[in-house]
């Protein structure tokens, strides 16, 4: 994956839990050609709200007209754009890896450097999960590449600005509008 | 009190002080005509729900408040679509409602089920699937209070048939809870102030006075800064009337089809001062060479207009009129202070010089020929009394009409800039109609967009809804017919339509308004008056125009503003842009 050509931008944002949100959300980056990347949703520990995380290959100028367009959508309560260095990141895979005796061990050892867990064991496959920074992910990623990968998904990054001694830079975006 | 779904919608659309609504019911939006028959609001029942969209859009305009257009599930709710596009492209306040299939049938493709919420997303400002009639009431208050602040645009709500059927506690909410929803109306007072220094220290500024002067209705505070710094304004398609066409200062439309001086003292500005616009295409031209030395100060209620198209350097957040009256605040404390503005007579001189070399113009009528179209229209104007409403369609007429009309009051012109809808005319001329009852409403339509949408003037006839409808029939989709003139070779490429067929004078006839026809010169006046003079049925005048006239000046796609083409016999001139 040529993650490295693309400028990403991780985008929080928070919004009303409420049928059709998503789909408003999404529909406006379809509408307005911008790409999205990864995304994931989840309620927050408010149940009236969920969060969205996208990560949107954009150039920074668009990047300020994709918070802005998506600031318009009523359902929006807030956007947060995390900055990487002021963010923990993380990112779940779940893969089934080719792994005959042979290399099996090779494999596993893999697994381990990685921290991951094996879930289960097949005569000729293993399914690993493994959590970590969305670079981690990649790394394993391309490390069991050779041995064959049978089936892997992704969750798409989700993020939380970083606490630090100071407040958080959270670049919130002010001036909610229509 | 227990009410039906139907009651409290019905209900909470007078606790909206909605005084009409335009319509046509059918399979699931039933439950809703019925209390109709007992509710102090007027419906109209339209010809077609594209009708009824627009009529609902030029109430909105005329009133400034907003429209609202109600029609059954399915056909109806896709009929609707392109005013909701319309209305949203145009920032116009509006409320449509429609019927959506039981929901136990949500999702089975019942009979007139079609997936409303999900077409109109993206052509809304905002849009909602109500559930249960208890959530009636709070859905139509959101959705007034969404459509009529901030950036005003159309919410359409969809109610399921059971949802009107069922019962309900009538509960009319005293406030709206949206969190995510607080439009920013004042603007930033560090930002006020450095846009009034910038104005004061600028020695070629315009004014580029947009749509959003009409929707915060600030033409008046326009008016007060103008006047307070000598600076002259020009008024985009949305804007005509904004600022007074008979005012010294004012410099009348830019863009494509802007006057020369317009679009010029754009182009050579040293400052543009952009008050509710939003750099539009049509307005621009080929963007990188647009007032290439012109710093921006940008005033829009909607952040992400600001910075979407040219980079302001002055971008302030915030309603026009507070905005501007703060602006003039602040111009008048640096003057008290001292600051004075830069001789600027040397710019007025070339303001002034454009406007003598560059008038609009056009050649005079040949004996034997059809119509000058702009004759027609200055003929309609000097007849019509300075508050007339016109409203025009899409196409050469449209441009004409906003050329060669004077707009000196605001609200007294409606069309269709953003999205460009032809049979925007006649229903929205219906719909400003009812809403300004008091004042004459003329619609300037083309014979192709007429065609489009011409029975709602059956709607107008029974309803008693005089407008008058003047279509400058030049027998041609003569805007594509220019088009293909100018760029492809005089290749004419399915743009006829005929004179003749149909007969618009039977036709409308035949829909219960009074006709007339002009051919000549010496005609037109005649029918005019006598249009005039009907104030109890709508009117209809066939002017037979030439179709060979071309709408200039023109600034051709993918040109600069300094490419302005301005009538051949002017010609030998055009292409400098004013340097
Ligand atoms: C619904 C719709 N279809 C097509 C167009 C493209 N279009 C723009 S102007 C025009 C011609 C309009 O013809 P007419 O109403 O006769 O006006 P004229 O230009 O002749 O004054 C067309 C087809 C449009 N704007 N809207
Ligand atoms: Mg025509």
């Amino acid at each position: 994956m040529s993650t490295a050509t693309y400028k990403h931008h991780t985008i929080s944002v928070l919004v009303v839990n409420q049928a059709g949100v998503l789909a408003r959300v999404s529909g406006l980056f379809a509408r307005r050609g911008y790409n999205i990347f990864s995304l994931a949703v989840a309620p927050t520990e408010d149940e009236r709200f969920s969060r969205i995380t996208i990560v949107v290959d954009v150039e920074s100028a668009t990047i300020e007209q994709v918070t802005k367009q998506l600031f318009k959508l009523i359902d929006v309560v807030k956007i947060s754009e995390l900055h990487p260095a002021e963010s923990v990141e993380r990112e779940l895979v779940l893969a089934t890896v080719k792994a005959a005796p042979e290399v099996r061990s090779q494999v596993l050892e893999l697994v381990q450097i990685f921290e991951g867990k094996i879930l289960a064991v097949g005569p000729d496959e293993v399914t690993v999960s493994l959590d970590g920074h969305p670079d981690k992910v990649d790394d394993f990623e391309e490390l069991v590449r050779p041995y064959g990968i049978v089936e892997l998904q992704r969750t798409g990054r989700i993020a939380l600005p970083k606490l630090e001694r100071q407040a958080p830079r959270l670049r919130a975006v002010r001036g909610k509008v229509s | 009190m227990k009410l039906t779904g139907a009651q409290a919608l019905i209900k909470s659309l007078e606790m909206e002080s909605v005084e009409v609504v335009f319509g046509l019911p059918g399979g699931c939006i039933l439950p809703a005509y019925d209390p109709i028959l007992e509710s102090s609001i007027r419906h109209i029942l339209v010809r077609h729900e594209q009708g009824a969209g627009h009529m609902a859009e030029g109430y909105a305009h005329v009133t400034g408040r907003p429209g609202v257009a109600m029609v059954t599930s399915g056909p109806a709710a896709t009929n609707l679509v392109t005013p909701l596009c319309d209305a949203y492209m145009d920032s116009v306040p509006m409320v449509a409602i429609t019927g959506q299939v039981g929901t136990p049938f949500i999702g089975t493709d019942a009979f007139q089920e079609c997936d409303t919420v999900g077409i109109t997303r993206s052509v809304t400002k905002h849009n909602t699937l109500v559930m249960t009639a208890q959530d009636i009431p709070r859905a139509v208050k959101e959705a007034f209070h969404i459509a009529t602040t901030g950036r005003p645009g159309p919410v359409l709500i969809d109610v399921p048939k059971d949802v009107l059927q069922n019962t309900m506690d009538w509960d009319w909410p005293d406030s709206v809870d949206l969190p995510g929803y607080k439009p920013n109306t004042r603007g930033h007072p560090k930002m006020i102030k450095d846009a009034a220094r910038l104005i004061l220290e600028s020695h070629q500024p315009v004014i580029y006075a947009g749509g959003g002067i009409l929707k915060a209705r600030a033409a008046e505070a326009l008016r007060e800064l103008a006047e307070l710094t000598g600076i002259h304004v020009v008024t985009t398609l949305m804007a005509r009337g904004a600022f007074p066409d008979d005012h010294p200062l004012c410099l009348g439309m830019p863009g494509m089809h802007g006057n020369y001086t317009a679009v010029t003292s754009m182009q050579r500005s040293d400052l543009l001062i952009a008050l509710g616009s939003r750099f539009d295409d049509r307005v621009t031209g080929k963007l990188d060479g647009f007032a290439p030395d012109a710093k921006i100060i940008h005033v829009d209620i909607d952040p992400a207009e600001l910075g979407k198209v040219r980079r302001p350097d002055v971008p302030i957040v915030g309603d026009c009129r507070l905005v501007i009256e703060e602006l003039v605040t602040a111009v008048r404390d640096l003057m008290a202070g001292g600051t004075t503005a830069p001789d600027r007579s040397e710019w007025k001189a070339r303001i002034s010089g454009w406007q003598e070399k560059y008038p609009l113009a056009y050649e005079p009528h040949v004996e034997g020929d059809a119509l000058k179209p702009q004759m027609v229209l200055e003929t309609l104007r000097d007849s019509a009394p300075d508050d007339c409403i016109v409203v025009s369609g899409v196409g050469q007429h449209q441009m004409w009409a906003s050329q060669y009309w004077k707009f000196n009051h605001p609200y007294t012109w409606v069309n269709s800039g953003g999205l460009g809808t032809m049979g925007f005319s006649v229903p929205a001329a219906i719909g400003a109609k009812v809403g300004r009852p008091d004042k004459m409403v003329w619609a300037v339509d083309g014979d192709g967009c007429f065609q489009m949408t011409a029975q709602e003037l059956t709607t107008a006839s029974m309803e008693r809804i005089p407008i008058k409808v003047a279509i400058l029939n030049n027998s041609y989709l003569g805007m594509v017919r220019q088009w293909q003139e100018m760029f492809y070779d005089e290749r004419y490429s399915e743009v006829y339509l005929s004179p003749d067929t149909p007969d618009y004078v039977k036709w409308a006839e035949a829909m219960g308004c009074v006709a007339f026809r002009a051919e000549h010169p010496e005609e037109v006046q005649i029918v005019i008056d006598k249009a005039n003079e009907i104030d109890d049925r709508p009117v209809v005048i066939d002017f037979r125009t030439d179709s060979n006239e071309k709408v200039y000046p023109m600034v051709a796609p993918g040109q600069t503003n300094d490419g302005i083409v301005v009538p051949p016999f002017q010609e030998g001139h055009h292409g400098q842009g004013g340097r």
